[in-house]
């Protein structure tokens, strides 16, 4: 952990932008961190799922981080935990209202998952490892990245499970009519074959670059 | 964070403290979720009834107005006009002209994942199903929802035989899902191979609802082709 050297010291510098990056990256959370499995194996059984899953994990992310970090000389350490969970639970639910008021179909679609992201490690991890430290401004940078991450990574599931499984993305066939389906490809399994494939790619390039 | 910074804090941070704070946290957060759950109710309530009169309009080829009707004592089917929840309500659809296109009623019933809602429309003129939607469902995707999408299995819901009896009070053969391939009678039900369970249910659903409802409706009949006919006459 970089941060633990230069905690004092990086609160006095101003945001960079590698706390952006680094949750796109070098950190992603999906694929370096391997957080939050749960909603990526499950909701990404199409692109549409996971985007829409991505996006709300992101706005929690972002909102649950402004809010433990302006909070975060007022939560004693006892109780952090605690505080974390509730503020975590309280976007949830909003973002499960909005979601019902912006699409049935949507909120149909996605199930018991919305709820789900509170118990969404990632988003406590950031609250606990980072928004509990660091100044609002690089929170907020923090969350964005890491948010913009975790809907990448589950945009790459969606599209491709999507893709194999129902031969388009996006509800946009692009294979012809005679396309057979990977039925298992939508199926739970499908789901973790994805997730290992690319993980695999994630590692093998991590790996070269490293060796280079 | 040091060992003995943590213990430090411990033992001057006290219980006043901690409360303060998950109280005042929590207070914050039930404003929150109260000012959304406010905001978000109308919208949420709109929606809902929206998705109800597309999948009844949808059951109901060629309907453009509907009325909603409730059985009343005597089994005597009467109108509601203000928004009363009632167990089971039903829908009767109307073409341009005011006849009675049908009759749109909800049923429901244990699918392979959960239970299964769905809304279908019923023609009494011609005594047959005459379409068909699920409202809600969590079968398995790419098998068990293919209830929604198999063209072939929704063709079975377009004339469905659900004719009566001659004393009219039972449905002559109930309604059930046979093996796909092997429909040979117009009141059954061709399956889906791979969705075995959710389309057997779905027969199953229907059989079982219009065996308790389809007699009463069609005894009803004149009630639900009346209403329209009172009114334009009001309006004369």
């Amino acid at each position: 952990m970089s941060e633990k050297k230069g905690f004092w010291a990086s609160l006095a510098e101003q945001p960079s932008t590698d706390e952006f990056i680094k949750g796109l990256w070098k950190d992603n959370p999906v694929f370096v961190q391997v957080l939050g499995m749960c909603p990526v194996l499950a909701v990404t059984n199409t692109a549409e799922n996971a985007l829409a899953m991505g996006l709300a994990t992101a706005f929690v992310l972002l909102m649950s981080n402004v809010l433990v970090s302006s909070l975060r000389n007022f939560i004693p350490k006892q109780v952090r935990i605690a505080s974390y969970i509730l503020i975590i639970a309280t976007f949830v639910t909003m973002t499960d209202y909005a979601i019902a008021a912006i699409s049935v179909e949507l909120h149909k679609s996605l199930g018991a998952f919305i709820s789900l992201i509170v118990v969404n490690c990632l988003i406590l991890s950031r609250a606990e490892a980072f928004a509990s430290k660091n100044t609002i401004g690089k929170s907020i940078l923090d969350a964005l990245g890491m948010g913009i991450g975790f809907t990448f990574a589950l945009l790459c599931l969606g599209a491709v499970r999507e893709l194999l499984g129902n031969g388009s993305i996006f509800n946009v066939a692009l294979f012809p009519d005679t396309f057979q389906e990977w039925i298992v490809m939508i199926l739970p399994a499908g789901g973790f074959f994805t997730l290992a494939i690319w993980l695999l790619l994630f590692n093998y390039m991590k790996e070269r670059r490293s060796a280079a | 964070m040091s060992k003995a910074n943590t213990i430090q804090t411990t033992s001057t941070a006290g219980s006043a403290k901690m409360l303060r704070a998950m109280v005042g946290i929590g207070l914050i957060c039930a404003l929150l979720i109260v000012l959304t759950f406010e905001g978000t109710l109308p919208i949420i309530e709109k929606n809902k009834a929206e998705a109800l009169e597309k999948a009844i309009f949808k059951v109901l080829p060629g309907t453009v107005t509907k009325k909603v009707f409730k059985l009343g004592e005597n089994l005597v089917f009467s109108e509601i006009t203000a928004e009363e929840k009632e167990a089971q309500l039903v829908y009767a659809g109307y073409d341009e002209n005011g006849e009675l296109v049908g009759i749109a009623l909800e049923a429901s019933g244990m699918g392979f994942a959960d239970v299964l809602r769905i809304l279908y429309g019923y023609d009494p003129e011609k005594q047959q199903v005459i379409g068909f939607y699920v409202l809600e469902s969590k079968e398995t995707p790419g098998l068990g929802d293919k209830i929604e999408k198999d063209p072939n299995f929704l063709a079975n819901f377009e004339a469905l035989d659900v004719s009566l009896k001659e004393n009219q009070e039972a449905v002559q053969n109930t309604v059930k899902t046979v093996k796909n391939g092997e429909k040979e009678n117009p009141w059954e039900v061709d399956g889906i191979t791979g969705a075995t369970i959710s389309s057997r249910a779905i027969g199953d659903i229907l059989g079982a609802s219009t065996t308790e409802w389809v007699p009463l409706l069609y005894q009803n009949k004149e009630v639900f082709e009346t209403v329209t006919k009172v009114e334009e006459k009001v309006q004369q």
